[in-house]
Parts: structure tokens; sequence; C-alpha cells
């Protein structure tokens, strides 16, 4: 349990390393997707079945396919035509020394906390997760639904095809 | 070897978090920019994995369950907003907007 948290923790953390500093869209949203399964991973080695299972269906099976969809229709090439603006040290340099204070403050945090809690892999099965939505929490996943029903409604609308300019005007009966 | 730390868990959630944010500062490609943001949100999803892992309570998990959905609205929203970027300007590049001064 503990290697495979271990080693996935660090597959996800490399396999992101290599997707924000790829040029290839193809080859980031694969390095996304491996970063993805590793967490599902990672999710199995903490006792979390149910949530690793998730991860992998909807994360790494539906976004990512729909990432992927994209990627293919428009036919994206990698960004080699011109000297890539953000290899060139003064670019990369501020946002990485942003991120990492960030970081270094928030280790700094967790670190000092001494919450002394330990994981010891007691799995949660999803039928306490289960009980939890749909006893308490059902509010919240009416509000899900409203969520995804706008998100389909905006995606649908926005992602439209345009009409050519020269059929706009013509016809216009309105 | 008795049980990983939680800090440990939360750290990683970190670590992911700040490439994340390092990536959606430095690139300037949307398709980038929703990937990092994609990992953004899964390092909090994380985050409330780890948490609810400690304590042996399935709250967390219902709440990974929202994180999820959330990232999946961003997501299809996202990529029809950059399907039109590509359709008006021909490119993914952010900077390429910036000229809509309003």
């Amino acid at each position: 349990m503990e290697l495979g948290f271990y080693l996935s923790g660090l597959v996800a953390v490399l396999a992101t390393v290599g997707l924000i500093s790829g040029s290839s869209p193809v080859h980031a949203v694969v390095y996304l997707i491996v970063s993805l399964i590793a967490v599902a991973l990672v999710f199995f080695a903490l006792g979390a079945p149910f949530a690793g299972a998730l991860e992998i269906i909807v994360y790494a099976g539906a976004i990512m396919v729909l990432f992927v969809f994209v990627v293919m229709m428009l036919n994206l090439r990698p960004e080699a035509k011109r000297d890539p603006l953000w290899l060139r040290p003064g670019y990369w340099l501020g946002p990485s020394l942003l991120a990492l204070v960030l970081l270094v403050a928030l280790v700094a945090l967790i670190s000092d906390g001494q919450a002394g809690m330990t994981i010891d892999g007691e799995l949660i099965t999803a039928r306490d997760i289960g009980l939890t939505l749909f006893g308490p929490w059902l509010i919240v996943v009416e509000l899900a639904a409203i969520l995804l029903l706008a998100a389909l409604v905006t995606a649908s609308h926005v992602g439209r095809r345009n009409k050519p300019r020269g059929n706009r005007n013509r016809g216009g009966t309105r | 070897m008795t049980g990983i730390p939680m800090e440990h868990g939360l750290i990683l959630a970190v670590i992911l978090f700040s490439l994340g944010l390092a990536g959606l500062m430095l690139r300037r490609s949307m398709l980038f920019v929703l990937m990092s943001l994609e990992v953004m949100l899964n390092a909090a999803a994380l985050a409330f994995v780890v948490g609810s892992t400690a304590w042996n309570q399935p709250e967390g998990q219902a709440m990974f369950l929202l994180v999820i959905t959330l990232a999946a609205a961003e997501a299809s929203v996202g990529l029809a907003l950059m399907i039109q970027l590509y359709q008006r300007f021909r490119s993914l590049e952010l900077h390429e907007v910036s000229r809509m001064r309003g």
C-alpha cells in the first residue's frame, strides 16, 4: 500500500511535469491521461476504490476523450514553427518562482500543523458514499444536476458552428 | 510500515496543484491552459479524498464526486469556447485575443 502510494504519486508528478513542459498537444493529452490514472492508483492505495474507479471512468474515460476529440477535430500541430516564447528563461522564471513560493508556503503550513493522522487503508465502500449522497446531501446532488444541465446548454450554444459570412445577411426574414 | 501519514497525501496534492498553477501561468495555448485547470481541480479532489480516508468518513468522497461534476462542466464549456476561438482566429494562442479591448 505504501509502495503503491509513493510510486503512483511520483508517476503523477512526473507526468504533470511532462504535460506543462511539452509542446505537442497530443503528447500533452496522453501525459494528462497518465497523470490522472496515476492519481486513481493513489486513490486505490489510500483505500478509496470507489473514488479511484470514478476517476478512471469519468476523468480518464470521458473528459479526456473529449479533449482528444477536440485536438483531433482542430488538427492541432506542435508549436514548432517559431521560437517558443515560453522556453526563454525570462519568461518562465516568474511563474515558476510564484508557484514555487506557493508550494513552499503550503508545505510549511501542512508540516507545521502536526495533525499526526495516518491513513491505514481502511476501505470506504460505495454503499457509504451512496448513503451520504442520497441521504443528508440530496440537495447537493440536485444542485450538481442543475450545474450539468447549465453546462450542457452552454456548451451546445457556444460550440455551434458559425454561419458563413456571406449567408448571414441573405434571406433575412427577421 | 504502518500506514501513510496524512501530510504526505496532502503534500502530493499541493505539488500537483503548484504544477498546474505554473502551467496555467506560463503556457499561452488555450488547450494547455484548460489542461492545467484540470490538473488543479484534480489536485483539489485528491486533497478531499486524502481527508476522507484519514478520518474514515465518506463525506470527502461525496465531495470528490461534486468536484468531478464541476470538472466535467468546466471542460465542456471550455472546449466549446476553444472551438469558437479557433473558428474566429484560426489559432489557440491567447494573446491573439488580447486585441479585444471591450
